[in-house]
Order: structure tokens, then C-alpha cells, then sequence
């Protein structure tokens, strides 16, 4: 029974990670007024890039900054579309997941089957004795750490910072902060290849360490999940913290429960981290709740200096 | 028509982009695209396929395509073509076994699959007008949903007897499939569909619902004041799309695969959103763009076949037109721009 607790919280976490990193990103990009859809592209990409690199040079260091270069890449080009051609930022972010789809399934197809350098787990001297708390939080694999302190760093730096302060002004109100100097067109680039950069480490999460392997589409939606925890998150990092492990432990609840003989049917049970997050939408984006907690009033909206309304 | 020159020049762009990916694996992409065009437009085989396959593409296309009319984005045609395929096998197998006059069974088999898909599109529908909910992710949800649906009934209870240990349901009866034409798998659905685009171009050009998906799609709150329910108006919107979408998936249970399987869609739904796209929400550009795709997935399988290269090459095409695409409209706002001043 322990151990299957144990098992159920450790998948939680290890099957947040990616979540985690994908949510953190987003907030960053959205917090700059930049709507990115296409994280499951660029999570994608991110897996496939993170794969193939460590299969051929069994650097994973190497396979990490990869992936995350290439997550990047691919935001630049959302935010060229978006930002600089300011075109609808819906279109451009579905047009990056079919993108990505394509290419990473495309090149990826020689690398299905193939086994590759992935990450172990890392035991932390002392805390990762402590009981149950030990074996399911400091006995994971340095992403997973990571992922821990990045959502502090973030935090700190969204809420203590002036670069943080001028990132939520230009999300928030994007005239007022040109007026005080801050470059809005430059803040918005920065930021949504920064959330690239997140998703990409996602996606090498996913090929590198939860599951090391590379499979077309094996993101499997939780790009479209992280949008969602986003939401759910209210565009906080703290929030998004405890979003993405719930979601991590709805999805690997399968597994707990074939060990238990739970007679649900998997493929049923498969269905849960989607329709669960049909619920957590109904609940966080009632308009009222944003409005409550506030989305960037400029979410989605271009910037342009000329035209005003 | 510069519209139209604007589509074929992001279609020659990313043509050529797709040329570099296919020359990356070592591929001679001139080749590639004879053997893509000289199978799927050049043979009688070829172009009864690429018409087979265009028959899913127009129906997703046609049940996207109204939504998008009053930008409400509808990604969920996919999960409604598969609640549609499921509804007809429902029917067909288990509802109905007594039923053996086609004229009754077929039109039956329609109607439930245009509820199911209907009520696939009802929920993200309601969901967006009354709470806000963004559409593209509970449709997106739905469409993961829809497809575990079909596995489990697939892989569980509905794995038909001697299909071995294969995830396939029995045979539907002969009174549940389409009309046949030849060997090659034309068969009457394609004639639907092709009515479908005519009946969406009514639907759209003709009628009030058409009207005020116009207005509502230039301006939510114009059309508020204007007097139209929007709330209604997105949940028909949802509700029609999704019945268009499930009468394809019926359609590509009874008059082409007549067995439910897990992964029969190779991803119809999402194309579907680039054919509406790359047809400007006509409804009879949409016929000719879902065969130009239907020509593609068909020459693309031929590509994995003789060529190796992968066929998610086509997934990679659609997103790269869709750049395309919508970067030449930037293109034509600024001439437009140009000339006025």
C-alpha cells in the first residue's frame, strides 16, 4: 500500500514536470499580451529535438539546450507572425502545432524504436531519506528539480523585479507602459521565446525522462492541457505549480489503479486529464472569475503605436 | 480573384518550403511531387481515391466552416466525425438488427450520426456562450475524448467475434452500407457530401442564421446591438457544424470502411481547419480544396509507399500553407492600404 502511494504522488510529479514547464512559459508569453497556442508544436518539436540529439551524441545536456533552442525558435516565428505582422494570434498558434506535428513526426520516423541517453533519478543526500516525502520529491531526475525552482525564480521575478513589473505592464496596458519608455514590441519578442524555451524543455522532459523513447505525437495533448492550466493558474506561477501536479496524478492515476484492480477500463480512464480539464474550464473561465482575477487586459491584442482605438 | 491568386502563391510557397524538408531526409522533392501528382490526379485508381478521401475532408471542412463564419473556433470536428462513425456503428450493429431494408436503415444511421456529432458540437457550444469557455480547447478536449471512446468500445466491448485479437468491430450489415460504384470504393457518400456544400452555401448566403453569422463574425457586439441572440446563434453554430461533421463520420462507416476501428481518421478534423481556411469559408471552394487534400493524403500514402518518406509530411504542409497563408493576407491588407492612400 505504501509503495503504491508512493508511486502515485512520485508519477504525479514526474508527469506534471512537463505541464509545469509548458504552464510557465505560457504565463510569461501571455503575461506579455502574447497568445501562444502552439505549445504542443513546440513541445513536440522540443521531444523530438531533445531525442534525436542525445541518440547521437548521448549528451543530454546538449539534447536539453537543443530542445529548448528549437522551442525557442519556433515562438520566434509565432512572434514574428503575431507581433510584428500582427496577424490573429489564434491562427498563427495552430498553425505551429500542425507545424510541429508534421516536421517532428516527419524527421522523427527514422528515430520510433530506437533507445537513447535519458535521465535518471538523483537522490538528494538527507532530504531524500526523509519518509514518503523523501522517495516521491528528492528522488527524481534533475529536471524535476528544475522545475521546483523555477517556479519561485519566476515568481520572484514577475512580482519583486522591475523587469517583471514592466513585463505585467506591457500585458496590462501596453500604451501606458510605451509612454514610460518600456520597448513593448522588444518585451513581447523576449518573452514569448522565452515561453518557447519552456515549452521545449517540456518536450525534452517527455522524450528524456518520462518516457525515454520518441513516438509521433507523443505529447499527446498536454500542450493544449497546459494552455488550459494557464487559465486555471489565474497567470500565476504558484498556482500553476499545484495545477500541473493535479493534472500529473489525474493522469497516472491509471496506473495506481490497475494495481489496485480498480475495474475501470483503461482506455476510459485515459479520457480523465481531458474531460478534468473541460471541468477546471468551466469552473476558472467564467468571465466573472477573470474578470475577478484578471487575465492581461491585452491578451491576444496586437500593438501598434499608430492605431488607436 | 486576387483572392485566389493570393491562395495559389501561399500554396507555391509552401510547396517550396516543403521541398526543402523532403530534400533534408535526402529526397529528391521533384520526384516526390510527380509521384504525389502522376498517382493521385494521373491515374483512374488514383483520382477514385483521391475522391474517396476528399469525402471526410468536406464534410469536417463544412461543419468548421461555420463556426469560423462568426470566428468562434471550432477545432472540434474531429471529435464530432468520430462521435458520428461511433453513433452509425451503434446504430448499425446493435440498435437496429432488425431493420434489413436500406431505406429505412440509412437515413436512420444519418440521423443518429448527426446527433451525436451535434451533441459533441451542443457542449462545447454551451459551454462558450453561457460561461466563457474557450471553444478551441473544449473541443480540442472533446476530439481526446471522443477518440478514447472509440478505442475503448473497440479494444472492449465491441470487438467483433473472429476479428482475432485485432481492435475492429464486426462488418456492418448490408443494409447499412452505401450505395457502391465499382471496386475502386466510390460510393454514394461522396454525392452527400458534395450536396452538403451546397445545402452549408444556402445555409450560409440565404438564410437569417447565415445573415447573422456575418455580422456576428465582423462584430460580436454589433450584432448584439443589432438584436441577434449571439449566445443562441454560437450554440447553432456549434450545433449544425458538429451535425455536418457526425453525417461524415457516418458516412465514412457506410460507404467506405463499414467497420469501426481505432485511428480510422488520420486526422480529417484538423486538416478540415486549413481546407476552410485556404477556401475563405467558401462552401464550393471548399469542395475543390478538400480534393486538392484528399489528391494529397492520397499521394502522400503512395510517397510513404515508394519513397519511404514519412506521411506526417502532410501535417508539416499544412501548417507551413497555413503560415503562408496567412501571411499573404497581411500582404493584401497593405496593398489595399497602399492604393488608398
Amino acid at each position: 500500500m505504501n509503495d503504491i502511494v508512493i508511486s502515485t504522488f512520485s508519477g504525479a510529479i514526474r508527469a506534471g514536470t512537463p505541464l509545469l514547464f509548458a504552464t510557465l512559459g505560457e504565463i510569461l508569453a501571455e503575461r506579455s499580451g502574447v497568445l501562444n497556442l502552439g505549445l504542443e508544436g513546440m513541445m513536440l518539436m522540443g521531444a523530438f529535438t531533445g531525442f534525436s540529439i542525445s541518440y547521437i551524441t548521448g549528451n543530454l545536456w546538449l539534447a536539453v539546450l537543443a530542445a529548448v533552442l528549437i522551442g525557442g525558435l519556433m515562438a520566434s516565428l509565432h512572434a514574428f507572425m503575431s507581433i510584428t505582422l500582427r496577424i490573429n494570434q489564434v491562427v498563427s498558434g495552430l498553425a505551429l502545432v500542425f507545424l510541429g506535428q508534421g516536421l517532428s513526426g516527419f524527421w522523427g520516423n527514422a528515430y520510433v524504436g530506437m533507445q537513447a541517453n535519458s535521465f535518471q533519478n538523483l537522490k538528494i543526500p538527507l532530504l531524500g531519506d526523509i519518509p514518503y516525502i523523501g522517495p516521491v520529491i528528492f528522488d527524481r531526475d534533475v529536471l524535476v528539480y528544475i522545475g521546483y525552482i523555477s517556479v519561485p525564480v519566476i515568481w520572484w521575478f514577475l512580482y519583486k523585479t522591475t523587469a517583471g513589473m514592466n513585463l505585467r505592464a506591457v500585458g496590462e496596458a501596453p500604451d501606458a507602459a510605451d509612454a514610460r519608455g518600456i520597448n513593448v514590441i522588444l518585451t513581447r519578442y523576449v518573452y514569448t521565446i522565452i515561453g518557447g524555451f519552456f515549452s521545449g524543455l517540456a518536450g525534452a522532459y517527455i522524450s528524456l525522462a518520462y518516457t525515454p523513447m520518441w513516438v509521433q505525437n507523443m505529447t499527446a495533448g498536454r500542450g493544449w492541457i497546459a494552455v488550459a492550466l494557464v487559465i486555471f493558474a489565474i497567470w500565476d506561477p504558484v498556482i500553476a505549480l499545484i495545477g500541473a501536479y493535479a493534472f500529473g496524478g489525474i493522469s497516472v492515476l491509471q496506473f495506481s489503479f490497475q494495481i489496485l484492480q480498480v475495474p475501470i477500463p483503461v482506455n476510459i480512464m485515459n479520457m480523465f486529464p481531458y474531460i478534468f480539464t473541460v471541468f477546471v474550464m468551466l469552473f476558472a473561465s467564467s468571465n466573472r472569475i477573470k474578470k475577478l482575477f484578471g487575465a492581461p487586459t491585452a491578451l491576444g491584442i496586437p500593438y501598434s503605436r499608430e492605431e488607436k482605438t | 480573384m486576387s483572392i485566389f491568386i493570393s491562395s495559389l502563391i501561399s500554396v507555391l510557397i509552401a510547396l517550396i518550403f516543403l521541398g526543402f524538408i523532403i530534400l533534408s531526409l535526402g529526397d529528391d522533392p521533384f520526384e516526390a511531387y510527380w509521384q504525389l501528382v502522376s498517382w493521385a490526379m494521373g491515374t483512374v485508381p488514383g483520382l477514385i481515391q483521391s475522391l474517396v478521401s476528399m469525402m471526410p475532408l468536406l464534410f469536417t471542412s463544412l461543419g468548421v466552416l461555420i463556426a469560423f463564419k462568426m470566428k468562434l473556433w471550432n477545432i472540434g470536428a474531429e471529435g464530432q466525425f468520430q462521435m458520428g462513425a461511433f453513433a452509425a456503428t451503434w446504430g448499425a450493429l446493435y440498435l437496429f438488427p432488425n431493420i434489413h431494408n436500406p431505406w429505412v436503415m440509412i437515413p436512420l444511421l444519418m440521423i443518429l450520426g448527426a446527433a451525436f456529432g451535434a451533441f459533441w458540437g451542443f457542449l462545447p457550444g454551451i459551454m462558450r456562450a453561457y460561461l466563457g469557455v474557450n471553444e478551441i480547447l473544449s473541443t480540442l478536449m472533446l476530439n481526446y475524448v471522443a477518440i478514447y471512446w472509440v478505442n475503448y468500445l473497440t479494444y472492449g466491448p465491441w470487438k467483433g467475434a473472429g476479428s482475432y485479437n485485432f481492435p475492429i468491430t464486426a462488418k456492418f450489415p448490408q443494409s447499412a452500407i452505401l450505395p457502391q460504384y465499382g471496386s475502386g470504393g466510390l460510393n454514394f457518400g461522396i454525392i452527400i457530401s458534395i450536396i452538403m456544400a451546397f445545402f452549408v452555401l444556402y445555409l450560409v448566403k440565404y438564410t437569417k442564421f447565415g445573415f447573422h453569422l456575418e455580422i456576428a463574425g465582423d462584430n460580436l457586439r454589433a450584432g448584439e446591438y443589432a438584436g441577434i441572440n449571439v449566445k443562441k446563434l454560437i450554440i447553432l453554430a456549434m450545433v449544425i457544424g458538429g451535425a455536418i461533421s457526425g453525417i461524415g463520420g457516418m458516412a465514412e462507416m457506410s460507404g467506405v470502411l463499414f467497420r469501426l476501428q481505432p485511428n480510422f481518421s488520420p486526422g480529417y478534423g484538423y486538416t478540415a481547419v486549413i481546407i476552410a481556411w485556404l477556401a475563405r469559408l467558401d462552401p464550393i471552394a471548399t469542395i475543390v480544396v478538400s480534393f486538392f487534400f484528399g489528391a494529397l493524403l492520397v499521394g502522400s500514402q503512395q510517397l510513404q509507399l515508394f519513397m519511404q518518406i514519412p506521411s506526417s509530411l502532410i501535417n508539416a504542409f499544412n501548417g507551413i500553407l497555413l503560415f503562408s497563408l496567412l501571411a499573404s493576407e497581411v500582404f493584401m491588407r497593405y496593398r489595399i492600404r497602399v492604393v488608398r492612400s
